[in-house]
């Protein structure tokens, strides 16, 4: 079999504890990551709510599995792209997510940020140059 | 007859809010929780629709915006952030409870 890449999409549409959708995308991806593929994940629609940071579930008797998205960036998941129209219409700003980075080996290790705001038509032409998409 | 109406949907995913806040009289409540609580964030289209609705007393679970990282000062003004007991006292003080799930 040849070891040809291909760009897989990690596409996250559902907000964090209603269903369990967020966090089996979050397993799957960590699980992905091992598959030397190029990796992105796209957070949009209610999946934007995936990122809000100062989650806190200790009165809800869940696990809040938030933290596990700073360890993205340790397996080479370094692409999420979090669309601006999806921020807007739920009254939220980049300011209001976690801040996730990773080291980046092609610049002598600079801490850069994981996360990169698109528009809905960037996007678009993001997903459409990908191989393989995975829906959450 | 005083009705306290439950949300328990993301109202960007679902008509659930929407159509609550369709049906909710004059005199009735109505508590957000889980994912409904997402309804009680400012500067959306739906907390104008909230805002818009007369007579009618809104709730949100707490624990439930704090799971969820939506902090207290984020939550439309008029809106009241309620524990676990107060969800209680509100259905027991209620003569009925009607749940758009």
């Amino acid at each position: 079999m040849s070891e040809q890449i291909k760009k897989f999409m990690y596409l996250n549409r559902r907000a964090p504890y209603g269903t369990i959708y967020a966090w089996e995308s979050l397993e799957v991806v960590l699980i992905g990551a091992a598959f030397d593929q190029d990796v992105s994940l796209a957070f949009l629609d209610d999946g934007v709510f995936q990122l809000v940071k100062g989650q806190d579930t200790a009165e809800v008797d869940m696990k809040n599995f938030s933290p596990t998205y700073q360890a993205l960036g340790d397996y080479d998941v370094t692409k999420l792209f979090v669309e601006k129209e999806s921020l807007e219409e739920r009254g939220l700003t980049l300011d209001d997510l976690m801040p996730l980075t990773y080291e980046d080996e092609d610049d002598d290790w600079a801490e850069k940020d994981s996360i990169k705001v698109v528009s809905r038509a960037e996007l678009a032409d993001i997903m459409e140059e990908q191989d393989v998409m995975f829906s959450f | 007859m005083s009705t306290l109406h439950t949300v328990n949907k993301s109202p960007f995913e679902k008509s659930s809010m929407d159509s609550c806040l369709a049906y909710a009289k004059q005199g009735s409540a109505v508590l957000m929780y889980e994912d409904g609580i997402y309804g009680a964030i400012k500067g959306t289209a739906i907390a104008d629709k909230i805002a818009a609705a007369s007579g009618v007393s809104f709730y949100v679970l707490g624990p439930d915006l704090k799971a969820r990282g939506v902090a207290e000062d984020k939550v439309v003004d008029g809106i009241e952030i309620v524990d676990y007991p107060k969800f209680v006292a509100l259905a027991a003080e209620n003569d009925k409870v009607q749940a758009w799930v």
